[in-house]
């Protein structure tokens, strides 16, 4: 028998038991409760308590399965119901009396409860379904299509799903195949740059070499990123199998994933695939009977930005401090140990799978022509529907802001959105209809990064964002370069300074000025990209730089130094004594008229008095400049 | 930070303990100092010198890693470990307002302990629960939407009294 056909026979009845053991579930009503972290976060452990609890008071003979995130973050604590003759339904925002009610009225009796029902996950007569609505037309996903419905921690339900079909395929052909394959998709990395997959793959291969290595870049570093935990927590197998399939196209037998140390359950869900997998037979030595051996470790990040960048990830591998060096030569000639290495992205290698399994032609279909596919998107920030949404490159931002995130909290007009992190840019309203891919955002000033998005909103001040990612930069630059390590440092002591009302004239020429140095002196993509949040920020939002400098004022009223609290007397109500209670630092007493005062000179600003004061008065406001308080001349009585 | 005897002869014992399973190889490096801190909750400069003497290598190099890399700490950190998420989201939603409230109420600076070291109180990039924004984690669990009240509901949870009224800005907060 030749050695693909073995495969071919050993991958089938693998399939198979996998399929009977995935039927096997739906014999009784399933209940699935989203437990990644955006989930626990929520509570969701307490709830996956009250379910078990409810369930056994009842006597109801139910299953209950931990899955990851549906990317419904928002809505978190997720509960998903299937009960025979009914179609699966999602519940969102549980809480333990939801929880108790489903398995009371739902599964014990036949109310379905479709009053806490977010959507059903499929089209039926009765509860409208997430295609139903403008989200679910847009979004399109490939990566993400498993997550949140399967249990990571069982390889069955993966393989059940069609998962490790691809690798079963892959070993049957050739590597070059599959490098092809890969190459003829037009995949691009999503790890932030954009380089063709395939012909990193092509390098690596063709470098001389017995030995080399694969590693899956999980040390997703960019604040307001969260798409490859998601992923890991959700479905590991998905990423372990591209990682299997990259290492078998570039002739690597050993793997590692590299995840950050701050992704505790990541860590612990990949460890766990890894085992499950090997004792299937679809990792070690010998896999499916192919000839082929592949094996993985998990590395663990130890909180450096800068290590997710390809040559300092590298070096910290190898126990020194994560300082990037000079390429070339390039990681896929001489990477890990000098050895050729190839380093991809989460996202990257969980497309991998999926396009070995339809096509590269498949995968064309989707997406723009110099960028082929879906990006995932982490939504974050001024936005109702936050969470993670999967979309075909080409999808404006319009869409996603509107439509996949329903748009701006608390009826407050949209300002900027923020693309790519630290690296990328605030794009400002007039960006909104532009088609998103790799290209349209570097041209525009912003950058795909890893796809964080985090959205402003009228209340957040542009300088004070680009004070923030330069901040970070700042912190997260090893030092190397001088310019990265002493350039970085002047731009924030100028935008500080902007931020304190201490700005001068000149200082917007010079931030620019300094922004082309940082840029041309940096060694890697964090000094060469650190200035994009102050560029971008200059370049669609210069008014506010002018307001902080000329006027001394914050229009988004957000820099602490230049706004103060203020409570209107003629809206305070003398009865109520909430901001007196929630003042943290006791600055808030009544005056004679029981008209609430703030005492200018005790307060820190934190803002607990605007959240406490009930809606129906409104009566506290942000004054900026401060010494608006002043001029509104009520005379402050100190007792 | 001052270690007594004690500490330095635990510290000692367990490195020596994590040794015995590593190979003398500088790629074993990160995950032996992973290790002593799993282990110790912190990374003592006595272990930092016995790793340096097990590797073969100049313990400046150990120093190198452990103080380039924001994971390890050099002082044994609280009872209880305080995390502020500064990523994007939580400082859009006011992440710094509520580093300031725990830095107030515990009445340390961030990377410090608490004289009694039941507290100590870190800032850290992004823990990826931008949803939940602004974001604390204490120990291991995560605390969404944390506001200045719920700052001092936690801490009144782990059973501190925050006087209120008598507290200055940067005092210390009296333990029961």
């Amino acid at each position: 028998m030749s050695s693909s056909s073995i495969v071919a026979e050993t991958f089938a009845k693998l399939r198979q038991k996998s399929r009977t053991a995935w039927q096997s579930l739906r014999d009784r009503p399933l209940i699935l409760v989203g437990t990644a972290t955006c989930g626990r976060a929520a509570g969701a452990l307490e709830i996956l308590k009250v379910i078990k609890e409810e369930l056994e008071k009842h006597g109801i003979d139910a299953r209950v399965l931990e899955v990851g995130c549906m990317g419904h973050c928002y809505a978190e604590p997720l509960v998903t119901v299937y009960k025979p003759g009914f179609p699966p339904i999602s519940y969102g925002y549980v809480t333990g009396g939801i929880a108790a009610r489903l398995v009371q009225d739902f599964l014990g009796g036949d109310d379905p409860c479709l009053e806490f029902a977010l959507a059903a996950l499929e089209t039926n007569d009765m509860v409208p379904a997430l295609t139903d609505f403008p989200r679910g037309m847009i979004e399109k996903p490939i990566i993400l299509d498993k997550c949140g419905l399967i249990d990571p921690e069982k390889i069955e339900h993966y393989i059940a799903l069609g998962g490790y079909a691809a690798l079963a395929r892959a070993l049957t052909r050739e590597p070059e195949w599959v490098v092809e394959e890969i190459k003829a998709s037009g995949l691009r990395g999503r790890g932030g740059a954009g380089f063709p997959t395939g012909r990193k793959w092509e390098t690596c291969r063709l470098a001389p070499g017995e030995k080399k290595y694969v590693i899956c870049n999980a040390d997703e570093g960019d604040p307001g990123a969260f798409m490859d935990r998601a992923i890991l927590e959700s479905n590991p197998h998905e990423v372990l199998e591209g990682l299997a399939i990259a290492a078998y196209a570039v002739g690597a037998r050993q793997g590692y994933f590299y995840i950050r140390a701050e992704y505790p359950l990541a860590v612990e869900r990949v460890k766990k695939a890894i085992e499950e997998a090997r004792q299937a037979g679809l990792l070690g030595t010998n896999i499916l009977g192919s000839g082929f051996s592949f094996n993985v470790d998990v590395f663990q990040g130890s909180g450096a930005f800068v290590c997710g960048e390809e040559t300092a990830l590298i070096a910290s591998m190898e126990g020194e401090p994560g300082l990037p060096r000079h390429r070339p030569p390039f990681p896929a000639t001489a990477g890990l140990w000098g050895k050729p290495t190839v380093i991809n992205n989460v996202k990257t290698l969980a497309y991998v799978p999926h396009i070995i399994e339809r096509g590269a032609q498949w995968f064309r279909e989707t997406g723009t022509a110099g960028s082929p596919g879906t990006a995932v998107f982490a939504l974050a920030g001024k936005v109702i529907n936050t969470g993670l949404a999967e979309v075909p490159m080409g999808t404006t931002l319009r869409q996603l802001v509107y439509d996949v995130g329903s748009g701006i909290p608390k009826g407050k007009s949209f300002k900027a959105v923020q693309i790519g992190g630290p690296s990328g840019g605030c794009l400002p309203e007039a960006a909104l209809d532009m088609p998103i891919d790799f290209d349209s955002l570097s041209q525009a000033g912003a950058m795909m990064g890893s796809g964080g998005m985090v959205i402003l909103d009228e209340d957040d001040c542009m300088v004070e964002i680009a004070r923030f990612f330069l901040d970070f930069t700042q912190k997260e630059s090893c030092g190397k370069c001088t310019m990265c390590r002493l350039g970085t440092r002047q731009m924030l002591d100028i935008l500080e300074a902007i931020t304190k009302g201490q700005g001068r004239p000149g200082d917007i020429e010079l931030l620019l000025e300094l922004a082309e140095d940082v840029k041309a002196g940096s060694l890697c993509g964090l000094g060469k990209t650190a200035p994009n949040p102050v560029l971008s920020t200059i370049r669609y939002f210069r008014d506010e730089y002018e307001a902080h400098i000329k006027e001394r004022r914050c229009p988004a009223l957000m820099c602490r130094e230049l706004i103060a609290y203020y409570i209107l007397p003629e809206k305070c109500e003398r009865s109520c004594d909430a901001c007196v209670g929630s003042c943290p630092v006791e600055a808030i007493y009544p005056n004679e008229d029981r008209i609430k005062v703030i005492d200018q000179q005790k307060c820190v600003k934190c803002a607990s008095c605007l959240e406490a004061c009930p809606p129906q008065y409104k009566a506290v406001i942000k004054l900026s400049p401060p010494e608006l308080v002043a001029e509104r001349g009520r005379k402050v009585n100190i007792p | 930070m001052h270690l007594t005897e004690e500490e330095k002869r635990v510290a000692l014992e367990q490195t020596g303990n994590i040794l015995e399973n590593y190979s003398r190889e500088r790629g074993n490096l990160i995950p032996i100092l992973q290790q002593v801190q799993e282990k110790l909750g912190y990374v003592p400069l006595v272990a930092m010198e016995e790793v340096a003497r097990h590797l073969g290598i100049p313990a400046v190099d150990v120093y190198s890693v452990a103080t380039f890399y924001n994971q390890f700490r050099l002082i044994p950190p609280g009872k209880h470990q305080i995390k502020v998420c500064m990523g994007t989201a939580c400082h859009m939603k006011g992440g710094n307002i509520i580093l300031d409230c725990w830095k107030r109420r515990l009445g340390i600076d961030v990377n410090q302990v608490t004289p009694d070291r039941e507290f100590s109180l870190e800032r850290v990039a992004c823990v990826g629960c931008c949803t939940m924004a602004p974001v604390t984690v204490i120990d291991e669990e995560v605390y969404g939407k944390v506001t200045p009240t719920r700052v001092d509901g936690l801490l009144f949870s782990f059973g501190v009294k925050i006087p209120k009224g008598q507290q200055k800005e940067g005092e210390a907060v009296e333990q029961q």
